[in-house]
């Protein structure tokens, strides 16, 4: 489970997130929308730790990911992190892509952490592509490979900043297919989203933020039909 | 050890003159060798980027030689080469020549860039307002590409305005050789040379920053 | 044609001698290429990631290569540092003064190339778990590698040019020991044609060899 209390972000004097206060349950799926610069994806860095908070705290599992003593290394890997940029590793092929973290961070020997790297490009859908360079992939291709490399680790929540915001259009559907796959396996899953069909057709909650603050949370249908915010009214009318 | 150390035991300020006169002649060859240096660079630049066969295998080799043998090599062969064929060239002379051709054939590179980072597009638009051959060279490849590549350009310049120290081998007193004299006599190198490498830094720092910040510049 | 005697005969039973003097060359070259990349890639650490006293060294350290001249550099290193007790043999002249022009011409290349790789793979990296240090040698100084690949074949280039430098330091690698011989049997032309044409197949060489490095290294 993900406790978050009384979360505070700052950069410099900008106040990004003004008290966020959100629990995840284990298997649950939470989509997060909002406008860009609402604090969206700087909740998703706070919460592996990627960006340091100034007040509250995130807790995974019962650990304090912002505290001293916690290693942030061993967290990381209960945690999936999939990006808007799907940052392949370009001198890496395909499978030494996802086969490096299970080798080098969680100490598998090198055929076994293969073995493993194969199995989640399949899993993907790409198992044909394991000899192949990232440049000679598609966005959608390489953003799958990105899933895949994040499941290897096999970590206990999957965290996806705009996973799809990057693509061409044409690309978008087969990435949000995958999602869809590993919601159905009963991934624990925060996206940070843009696609309004994937928020209300896949997951459990939607949560809107608005300027660092999380205006609304509830189930897809109250956000989509019902919603009680003035101000999620007003981005639902004008993202449809 | 000597109780006392005394920088200037030695120095007179009639040797800063010295040096100061040392420096011009730098100066005065860097600048001659540059700016003729470029002219015929650009020149095979558009040679090399026309391509045509004749030139490419003529121009192009020829030029590859001068980049890849030591500059100080050059300036001893064809300073002991231009007797032989009859002419009588003198220590500053043999090192403009050697210089020019060393600085064509690094700006020919820089200029064939220059000219290949303008897109074609761009030019077959030029070309389709009616402008000329001529024209479009003038008006839309030169200015755009001389700003793409001008930042290369200084690094050259300011390359061969350092190189021209080897001239010093041929017995042409520049800053660097006038040093040498100087340490010899008064047994002060690190003072004489810090003056001379001051001049160089002074000369080359701020314009290389200049350069440096006219690319960031024109990135945007 | 020519109001001259070519005598090739001296020249080529010293063949031997300058192909030995060829690989002194080529050995002090390689040596100060490999702790230029060291040295370099440290000096760009330190001053991308560094305060204070340190960072201002580094950046001495790379402005003072790249704008003062090379033959500056070891003038400097050779009597330059005698005005302090230090006498260093003329190869370690060479190698100082190859090592630290080397080291600021290659920090700057490291600095682009890591200006090049997106911060965002150190984030991805970090995401997955691994440290700092393992993000930056597994991820990010591969990707750094193959950028500057092609600056450090050049400077490679360079390292061999300049160490004809040495030739006016006293060290006989190839320039030096081809002077030696030149001033022994006044062939100067014909010594020096010599080894201009030495100097262009060895640089020939390393280009070579590295496009065939490459095609092994980089197969994306």
């Amino acid at each position: 489970m993900i406790e978050i209390h009384d979360l505070h972000k700052y950069f410099g004097t900008l106040h990004v997130l003004k008290g966020i206060d959100l629990n995840v349950e284990k298997g649950e799926v939470l989509s997060v929308i909002g406008a860009s610069g609402s604090g969206k994806s700087t909740l998703l860095y706070c919460i592996n730790g990627l960006e340091p908070v100034q007040q509250g705290r995130v807790v995974v599992d019962g650990t304090d990911v912002h505290a001293k003593g916690t290693d942030i290394n061993k967290l990381r890997q209960r945690l999936g992190m999939v990006f808007q940029q799907w940052n392949s590793f370009p001198h890496l092929t395909a499978l030494e892509n996802v086969a490096l973290a299970p080798k080098i961070v969680k100490g598998k020997s090198k055929a076994e952490a293969r073995e493993i790297a194969a199995q989640q490009l399949r899993h993907v859908g790409l198992g044909e592509k394991l000899a192949v360079y990232p440049s000679a992939l598609s966005g959608g291709q390489q953003q799958r490979l990105a899933i895949a490399r994040a499941l290897a680790m096999e970590p206990e929540y999957m965290l996806f900043d705009e996973a799809t915001s990057a693509l061409d259009p044409e690309l978008v559907g087969e990435v949000l297919e995958t999602m869809r796959m590993l919601a159905e396996e009963g991934m624990t899953m925060i996206c940070v989203t843009h696609e309004m069909g994937f928020a209300r057709d896949v997951s459990d909650r939607v949560a809107f933020f608005h300027q660092g603050v999380m205006e609304e949370i509830g189930p897809p249908e109250q956000i989509f039909s019902n919603a009680q915010s003035e101000h999620t009214r007003k981005f639902l009318a004008n993202v449809r | 050890m000597e109780p006392t150390i005394s920088f200037f035991s030695g120095f007179t300020p009639n040797d800063l003159l010295f040096l100061g006169e040392a420096a011009l002649r730098t100066l005065w060859i860097s600048v001659l060798s540059i700016t003729i240096g470029t002219a015929l660079g650009v020149l095979f630049g558009w040679v090399l980027y026309e391509g045509k066969l004749a030139a490419t295998l003529t121009v192009a080799p020829v030029l590859d030689i001068f980049r890849s043998v030591p500059l100080i090599i050059q300036l001893v062969l064809f300073y002991n080469f231009a007797p032989i064929v009859g002419l009588n060239l003198d220590p500053f002379a043999s090192g403009v020549v050697i210089l020019t051709i060393y600085t064509a054939s690094l700006v020919a590179n820089v200029a064939r860039g220059g000219i290949e980072a303008v897109e074609t597009p761009m030019r077959r638009a030029a070309r389709s307002l009616g402008m000329t051959y001529w024209q479009d060279l003038r008006y839309v490849v030169f200015p755009i590409g001389g700003r793409a590549v001008f930042p290369a350009w200084v690094g050259v310049a300011l390359g061969v305005m350092k190189d021209s120290a080897l001239v010093s081998v041929l017995g042409y007193v520049e800053l660097l050789k006038a040093s040498q004299i100087l340490i010899t006599r008064t047994q002060e190198p690190f003072l004489i040379l810090t003056i001379a490498g001051a001049f160089y830094f002074a000369l080359s720092y701020p314009i290389s920053r200049y350069a440096a910040s006219l690319e960031r510049k024109w990135a945007q | 044609m020519f109001d001259y005697n070519f005598h090739w005969r001296p020249v080529m039973k010293s063949l031997p001698d300058l192909l030995d003097a060829a690989f002194l060359t080529l050995q002090v070259a390689v040596l100060a290429m490999v702790l230029g990349i060291i040295i370099g890639l440290c000096l760009a650490l330190i001053r991308m990631h560094m305060k204070g006293p340190i960072r201002w060294l580094a950046s001495c350290w790379v402005e003072l290569a790249r704008n003062t001249p090379a033959l500056f550099q070891l003038f400097f290193f050779g009597f330059g540092l005698g005005a302090f007790g230090l006498h260093l043999s003329p190869y370690m002249i060479v190698l100082a003064g190859l090592t630290f022009n080397c080291a600021g011409y290659l920090a700057e290349n490291f600095r682009g190339g890591f200006n090049a790789v997106p911060d965002t793979q150190l984030r991805a990296s970090r995401s997955l778990g691994m440290t700092a240090w393992q993000a930056y040698t597994r991820i990010v100084i591969p990707q750094v590698f193959r950028i500057v690949y092609h600056p450090i074949t050049n400077q490679m280039v360079w390292a061999v040019l300049m160490s004809s430098l040495g030739m006016l330091v006293g060290f006989r690698e190839l320039s030096g020991e081809t002077q030696f011989f030149a001033s022994r049997t006044f062939r100067i032309f014909e010594y020096f044609a010599v080894t201009a044409v030495i100097y262009y197949v060895i640089v020939k060489l390393i280009l070579i060899a590295s496009r065939l490095l490459a095609t092994r290294l980089f197969r994306y």
